[in-house]
Formats: structure tokens, C-alpha cells, sequence
């Protein structure tokens, strides 16, 4: 068994970089910052590949099985005697896949933004923040408890909160980032009222007595049963309540789209790849207890990942905001890793769903950040979001041209690129376990092919706009990340996941159900082709579609409402009816209440004030008083 | 010699001069007039004190030489408090006793 | 009716009458007259009593001396001509009922009372008696108070001289309303 001990390094680092940068960043030179930054997330990406390198290749097996590796563990709090909050570091297939998804594609961005970023005011800040990131979303994949994942589950949320409200005169950006931390800080409410009944129940905070197979999540029978369902299954729902929030699933989705105002570097790192996932990612650490405890938890999951897909990308085709589109596209990818943990079943190749849920992040994690990194290269050259004012780009962004349409191709499902192999897993195993939800993803993915390639065309190709100034190429600090990232994109589908990352930790041998690969195929063909009709050259044939589905074209542009139905609830609804009444309780009742007691403590204390007159006779007079009322007490009452 | 009048009315005589010389006290504004309710109030008693005596106690003298020096002292008291009310005036160019009320809070 | 009865009548009119021309007079010239009425009509029931002595020091000393201390102090701080405004209501009403009630409550007391005379002979008061117990020890002595009244007159007399000696250092302050 190698020693894993250096891990702990992988933490430790951004750590001290976020507290240096944020310290001591005025005090440098805006570049040095950058640099040492980016230097130090290159040492935490070297130790992560080491890692990942050591576990898979034999480190971690025994008798043939992944298992889990608790590198560092220390108790942090005690509740009880049984029940105690613990700081560790765990290695197990998921977390060191996670491991190499974050620190590559944040390193990818730190490269980036040395170039984006270039010039901005606030350029230390950022970089601390990025650092600060990355420990917390470290920190939450190598959590070796619930707890520990919650503190990090609210770091990444504080982070995010931070990235987004980066432009902080912006008006719109301050009411993203409110918008983003209260919606998830909602969401992590049932969260943690989750983990309290999961713990409660069995008594423990840690994953590897929670997902052991004979421990007392797995083998628990439930205990009461609230409303038709155990307490697990609640338990578990209210954890995926977490899950959903920060995983931008319906309802809970409103905030992604508005976390486009932050720079698009951070909408790579964060909104694409890294944060977005973390609900992924908890479904998949506790599936264990959720496949044998909560099972009706897991049909549920995999409606709502369906169901964010579906919504999602009907809302995508009708969008103009290059980055917007790009957002309703990572929800909807996140619905198939979501529903794709919702129809995995457990061990072996029965594991298929769970497997493809995380070889889809995986692959998603790579060509979801290229897409960003390339619209912001796009954004960069003509200073604009908006697809109505772009065009006929390819000319002057060659490499942003290449690197892009790798990209949609991929998420497309086009093979051999990396997005095939994912999302055919996903689709074999929905097949294989419920019809109705293959037919829905099979549609998601003709839609995801055609509103990518809409975006492709309008960008590149199409009638060519005035610009302000030639359009120019990024520079190399910026391109450099594209192509890695498109390498990435191209070669990670030959990655032997199934042999890596499974439910039970046995590998497993995955092949290609042609039956299912070749009609997935063609469907991304027919979208692709669809686009091509429509936007390859301007044509009016998109606004006579618009025209035809005036209703349906409506509804999708404006996001089906659902912003307003929130506005219209807070405010109209709890603001006016519960909200008000309470202040005017507080203001009148609590805080009259206080106030009363002072007037009458003034007001007594200014009467009594009077005793002390200075007045002789007034003395004399209480004086006389007293004694004729002595003398009758004592001649008359007490005889 | 005193067998036509009852004891009890000297001593509601004393009475009513006592209270007389009390409401006095508590009304009047003066300092002077002040002092002069007080004497009543002495004088009150010293009347009770000898009534008691000659009524009472025939055979003993001490309600006699009580009154005696209830006199004595009340001479003493009241040349004590008007050296006292012409040092107030000198101060506060007024007897009323309502401005001598320093030592109030 | 005897002799002593009208002549208590008459004192005791005077006494009460006077008394509340004492305390209600706007006047303080009249006040202080008045009061001298009062200590002589007390001189007057002493006599009554058979306390020659004692009505004697009476006059002597209050009518006689304080009455015109005070008048003297009336004098030196000019309120002679003053005319003084008449009590406020409300200290008015309070005194009254004050001393009302105490009036009635000790009056009531002394009624219900049954007072026990000591049937013992009733001795000559007069200057011999009390010459000699003034200056006597043991029972009927009272040299002991006797020491400490001069003692306190020496006190007061003292006193009353440092309190109204003028030149004092702080100066005099106008009224200060």
C-alpha cells in the first residue's frame, strides 16, 4: 500500500495561495500575481495526475477491487461519543477522477485568464478567489465525511458568490451573485436537514461506514415512515434537494443562466465543469445507500434529470446570448449525468448508468470548458455577447474557429470524439431500464446537437458583420488552454472508464451497443444538418419557424416564466403576507415592548425623583404622616 | 384646687395647640414664622408634661423640672436658628424656605 | 361655675385664638404678637396649676425673651413691612387634613383613655423644693441636667455667634430664583 500523506499538499496549496494573493496581492505587481497563481495550481495539478497515476495503477486495487483509501483523517468536532465531524482527505475511483477534472481545468483557466483578464482592475482579487475555489471544490471531492463535504459544499458556494459578483459596480452582476447564493443557500437547507435525519438515524457522518454494504445506511430498514415513505428515502430526497441546487436542476435552475455576468473564465471553471457538478458528484458518492435504501429517491433523480434536459434545451434554441445558450446547454448535459445515476442499477456491468454519469462529467468537464474558453476568446475579439451581432468569424479566429467546432461536434456525439462514448453509455443504460426516459433523452440529444451547431453557424459562418475593428486573434495565453482542452476532447474517449471508475469499485469490460450508437448518431447528423439548413447562410428560415411556433417560440425565449412565477411568489406572496406582519411585530410589539419599559422606568424614576425636593416642609410633612400613622398601627391595629 | 377641671382638657388644649403649631410648620413659607410654629409645638408640651404632673403624679417633680428645661433648651434653639435664618439671608437676600433647597437631587 | 373654670375658659380661647392668628396671619408683626398672646395665656394656665416658678421662668424667658429674639431677627432680615401671598391650595389642604387627623386620632386615644391618679400627697412646689432638688444628687436630684443646660447654653451661645459672625469669606449671592 503506498503512502498516500503528500495528498494533503493538494489542499493545502490553493489554501495558502488564496490567503497570500489576498493578503499581499495589492502589494504585488499584477502580473506576479497571476503567475504565482498559476504556478502553484500547476504543482497541485502535477500532484493530482501523481495521485490519480498511483491509485489507479494498482495502488488502490485490492484483490482486484477499487476501494476506498483514507489518506488523512482527524476529528475536528465532537457531538457524541459516536457522532463526530472529521477533516480528511479519502481516495476512491470518483474522487480521484474529480481530483484530475478540477485542478486540470483549473489550471486550464488560470493560464487563460492570464490573458483575459489582462488589465483589469481587481486582477490580485480574482486570482484569489480562483485559488480559493479550487481548495473549496478540493476540498469537497476528498471529503472523507458529510459534514466535511457540507463545510465545502457552503465554501464553493461563497467562492461562486464572490466569482460572479467580480464586476461589482455592475448592478446586474450584485443581483446575480445574491441570486446564485441564496438560491443554492436554499437548496443546501434541505441539504442539511438531509444530513441531520441521515445521521440521526445512523448514527455516523462518515462515507465509508455510510456506503460500506453491511453497514446501517445500506442495511437500515427505514425506522418510521413519514407519509408513505421511509425515513431514508425522505433523508435522501432532501439531500438531492442540495444536489439540485447546486447541480442548476428544475426548479431550482434559475440562477446559472444570470451567473453568465461573471468573467467567462470563471463561467468555465465554475458554471461548466467544476461547481455545477458537485450535486452530480454527492448523488454518485452515496449511491450506494441510494440504490439499496432509497430506491423510489433514485426514480425520482432520474425524472428530474430528464425532465432539466428536456426544459432546458427547449429553452437553448431559442436563446441570442452566445453565453446564455451555453448555460441552458450545461444544465441539460448535467440532466443526463443526473438521470444517468437515476437508471444505474448496482455492481458490475449492472453499474452502467453510474459509470456513465461519471465518464460523462469527465468528458462534459473537458469540452464544456473549451466551449466557454472559446466564446470568450470570441467575446474578446468583437466586445459583444449577443449572435445577432456576430458572424462569418472563422476568417479571423482560426484557431478559436478549430478548437470550437471540435467541441460541438463532440457534444454533438459524433465519434470518435469523446462525447459519443459518454453519451451512448448514458443512452444503453436508459434503454435498458425504462423506454419512455430513453425516448426523451434520445430527443435532448437531437436538440443539443441542433442548438449547438445554430450557435456554431451564426458565430463563424453566416453574413459577416461590421465590426468596430478587425476582429483578432486571441493571444497564445489564451489559445494554448483551447487546444489542450480540444485534445483532451478528442482523446479522453478512449479512456477505459469502465475498467476505472464503477459502482461496487470491480472493472468492468464496456462495449458499444451498435443498436443504440448508430441511431444516436444519426439523430446528431439530422440536428447538425437542420442547423446547417437554417443558419449556415442567412436565411429568413428561422424567423419563419418563430413565426410558425409563435406561442411555443414565445414561451421558450422568455425561459417559460419562470423567473417571474419566483418574483411573483416572494414578492407578492411572502413579502406582503409574511414578511411584512412579522417586521411590524418586531418593530411595534418586540421592539415597543423594550421601549415601553424604558419609558416606564424614566417615568416612575422621575416621579420618585420627587421625594428628594430639597423642600423642608414637604419632608416634614412625610414625616408627620409617618408618625400618625405609627401611632395607629400601634395603639390601634396591633392591640 | 384643680378638682373643677378635668384632666382631659388640658391635654386637648395641648393637643390642638400642637397641631396648630404642625400645620403652621408644613405651611408657611417664612422661616421666621416657621420658628414661631415650632415654640408652639414646645409649649404644647411643657403643658401636658405639668398637667401630668399636678394631675397624676402629685408626690414627684420630674414633669416640673422636665418643662423647666424644655424652656431652657428652647431658648437655646431659638437663638441658634436666627443666627442661622440671618446667615440665609445674607446668602439668598430672602427667607422663604422654598429657596433653601440645595440639597435636592 | 368656680373661679378656676372661667379663668381656664378664658384661657383657653385666648390660647387657641391666638394660635391660629399664629399660623395664618399675612402679616408677621401680627404673628409675632399674637404668639406673645399665646406664651402668656400658657403663663396664665401654668399659674393655674399652682406652678408659680414655672409660669414665672414663662414669661420671663418666652414672652419676654424669644418673642423678642424673634422680633429683633424680623427686623434684621426687613420683612417687617412684608405682606405675605396666601398658601398655595394644594399644601394648604394636605397640612390640614394632616394635622386634622392626627387631631382626631390622638384626641380619640385620650378619651378613650381612663387616666389613674397616684394617691399620693401633693408637695408645696415652691423655690425652697426646687432649689434644693436642682442642686441635689442621689433621688431627687437634678444637678446632672442641670450641668448640662449650661453646658448647651454655653454650646448655643457659642454657636449662635460663630454662625452670625459676619466677614465670612464667600460672598453673598443675589436671590438666586
Amino acid at each position: 500500500m503506498a503512502d498516500f500523506g503528500y495528498t494533503i499538499w493538494i489542499l493545502i496549496i490553493p489554501f495558502l495561495t488564496f490567503v497570500v494573493l489576498g493578503l499581499f496581492g495589492m502589494k504585488l505587481k499584477a502580473k506576479i500575481s497571476g503567475l504565482a497563481g498559476t504556478a502553484a495550481l500547476g504543482v497541485v495539478t502535477a500532484l493530482s495526475y501523481i495521485t490519480a497515476f498511483s491509485y489507479f495503477s494498482g495502488n488502490g486495487m485490492t484483490n482486484g477491487v477499487f476501494h476506498k483509501i483514507v489518506a488523512f483523517n482527524s476529528v475536528w468536532l465532537n457531538l457524541t461519543d459516536q457522532l463526530h465531524a472529521d477533516i480528511g482527505f479519502l481516495l476512491d475511483p470518483i474522487s480521484v477522477m474529480m481530483l484530475i477534472v478540477v485542478s486540470t481545468v483549473s489550471f486550464m483557466v488560470h493560464i487563460y485568464s492570464l490573458g483575459y483578464m489582462k488589465g483589469e482592475k481587481g486582477f490580485e482579487r480574482y486570482y484569489a478567489f480562483l485559488s480559493l475555489f479550487t481548495f473549496s471544490m478540493l476540498g469537497l471531492v476528498v471529503a472523507t465525511n458529510i459534514f466535511q463535504m457540507y463545510i465545502f459544499w457552503e465554501l464553493v458556494g461563497v467562492s461562486s458568490y464572490l466569482l460572479i459578483g467580480f464586476y461589482y459596480t455592475k448592478a446586474s452582476a450584485v443581483a446575480a451573485s445574491k441570486k446564485a447564493f441564496i438560491v443554492t443557500r436554499f437548496a443546501d437547507l434541505g441539504f442539511l436537514a438531509g444530513i441531520l435525519l441521515l445521521s440521526f438515524n445512523t448514527r455516523t457522518f462518515d462515507f465509508v461506514t455510510l456506503t460500506d454494504l453491511n453497514g446501517p445506511a445500506v442495511t437500515s430498514t427505514g425506522g418510521a415512515v413519514f407519509m408513505g415513505m421511509s425515513v431514508m428515502t425522505w433523508s435522501m430526497l432532501l439531500i438531492f434537494m442540495g444536489g439540485a441546487g447546486k447541480s442548476a436542476m428544475f426548479p431550482l435552475h434559475i440562477w446559472l443562466p444570470d451567473a453568465m455576468e461573471g468573467p467567462t473564465p470563471v463561467s468555465a471553471l465554475i458554471h461548466a465543469a467544476t461547481m455545477v457538478v458537485a450535486g452530480v458528484f454527492l448523488v454518485a458518492r452515496m449511491f450506494p445507500v441510494y440504490y439499496f435504501s432509497a430506491p423510489e429517491a433514485l426514480h425520482f433523480i432520474a425524472w428530474v434529470g430528464a425532465f432539466s434536459s428536456l426544459f432546458a434545451a427547449v429553452i437553448a434554441i431559442t436563446q441570442n446570448d452566445i453565453k446564455r445558450v451555453l448555460a441552458y446547454s450545461t444544465i441539460s448535459q448535467i440532466g443526463y449525468m443526473i438521470f444517468s445515476l437515476g437508471v444505474s442499477g448496482y455492481g458490475g456491468h449492472d453499474g452502467l448508468g453510474f459509470m456513465a454519469s461519471n465518464f460523462h462529467l469527465f468528458t462534459h468537464a473537458m469540452f464544456k470548458s473549451l466551449l466557454f474558453l472559446g466564446a470568450g476568446a470570441v467575446i474578446h475579439a468583437v466586445h459583444t455577447n449577443y449572435m445577432t451581432e456576430m458572424g462569418g468569424l472563422r476568417r479571423y479566429l482560426p484557431i478559436t474557429n478549430a478548437t470550437f467546432l471540435i467541441a460541438c461536434l463532440t457534444i454533438a456525439g459524433i465519434p470518435p470524439l469523446a462525447g459519443f462514448f459518454s453519451k451512448d453509455e448514458i443512452l444503453t443504460a436508459a434503454f435498458h431500464h425504462d423506454k419512455l426516459l430513453f425516448a426523451i433523452q434520445y430527443a435532448v440529444a437531437g436538440l443539443t446537437a441542433f442548438y449547438m451547431f445554430r450557435l456554431y453557424f451564426s458565430v463563424f459562418h453566416g453574413k459577416e458583420r461590421q465590426y468596430h475593428h478587425t476582429p483578432h486573434e486571441a493571444p497564445a495565453t489564451m489559445t494554448v488552454p483551447l487546444i489542450i482542452l480540444a485534445a483532451a476532447s478528442v482523446l479522453s474517449g478512449f479512456l477505459p472508464f469502465s475498467s476505472l471508475v464503477t459502482s461496487d469499485g470491480v472493472p468492468f469490460e464496456s462495449h458499444i451497443e451498435f443498436g443504440i450508437a448508430i441511431p444516436s448518431v444519426l439523430i446528431g447528423i439530422v440536428g447538425i444538418a437542420i442547423a446547417w439548413v437554417m443558419y449556415k447562410k442567412e436565411t429568413a428560415l428561422p424567423d419563419r419557424m418563430a413565426e410558425t411556433f409563435k406561442l411555443g417560440y414565445k414561451w421558450a425565449y422568455n425561459k417559460f416564466y419562470i423567473d417571474e412565477l419566483y418574483l411573483f411568489i416572494t414578492k407578492k406572496i411572502i413579502f406582503n403576507h409574511i414578511a411584512s406582519p412579522v417586521a411590524w411585530f418586531d418593530r411595534h410589539i418586540v421592539d415597543g415592548t423594550m421601549n415601553g419599559i424604558a419609558w416606564v422606568t424614566q417615568t416612575v424614576s422621575f416621579k420618585i425623583r420627587g421625594l428628594q425636593s430639597g423642600q423642608l416642609q414637604k419632608y416634614a410633612f412625610v414625616f408627620v404622616s409617618g408618625v400618625i400613622g405609627l401611632v395607629l398601627v400601634f395603639i390601634y391595629i396591633l392591640n | 384646687m384643680n378638682s373643677g377641671i378635668p384632666l382631659e382638657f388640658f391635654l386637648i388644649l395641648a393637643t390642638i395647640m400642637f397641631f396648630t403649631g404642625i400645620y403652621g410648620f408644613l405651611t408657611r413659607r417664612n422661616l421666621i414664622t416657621i420658628l414661631m410654629s415650632v415654640e408652639l409645638i414646645l409649649n404644647s408640651v411643657n403643658i401636658n408634661f405639668l398637667a401630668f404632673n399636678r394631675y397624676l403624679f402629685p408626690g414627684k417633680m420630674e414633669g416640673h423640672f422636665f418643662s423647666l428645661f424644655v424652656i431652657a433648651v428652647a431658648a437655646a434653639e431659638a437663638a441658634v436658628a436666627i443666627a442661622i435664618i440671618i446667615n440665609i439671608y445674607r446668602r439668598f437676600n430672602t427667607i422663604n424656605v422654598e429657596t433653601v433647597d440645595e440639597m435636592k437631587y | 361655675m368656680e373661679g378656676s373654670q372661667i379663668m381656664f375658659a378664658i384661657f383657653a380661647l385666648v390660647i387657641i385664638i391666638f394660635s391660629v392668628f399664629t399660623v395664618t396671619s399675612r402679616k408677621i408683626l401680627r404673628a409675632a404678637v399674637s404668639l406673645l398672646f399665646v406664651l402668656i395665656a400658657t403663663a396664665g394656665l401654668y399659674f393655674l396649676l399652682n406652678y408659680q416658678f414655672l409660669a414665672a421662668v414663662q414669661i420671663t424667658l418666652y414672652a419676654g425673651g424669644i418673642v423678642v429674639l424673634i422680633i429683633f431677627s424680623i427686623l434684621l432680615t426687613s420683612q417687617i413691612s412684608h405682606k405675605f401671598e396666601a398658601v398655595e391650595w394644594k399644601k394648604s389642604i394636605f397640612s390640614v387634613l394632616a394635622s386634622a387627623f392626627g387631631a382626631v386620632v390622638v384626641i380619640t386615644t385620650i378619651l378613650r383613655h381612663t387616666f389613674e391618679a397616684d394617691q399620693a400627697i401633693a408637695a408645696e412646689v415652691n423655690m425652697n423644693l426646687i432649689g434644693k432638688s436642682l442642686l441635689s444628687t442621689g433621688h431627687d436630684g437634678y444637678v446632672l441636667p442641670f450641668e448640662v443646660i449650661s453646658i448647651l447654653l454655653v454650646a448655643a451661645m457659642i454657636g449662635a455667634i460663630a454662625i452670625a459672625k459676619k466677614g465670612s469669606p464667600h460672598k453673598d449671592l443675589k436671590n438666586n430664583n
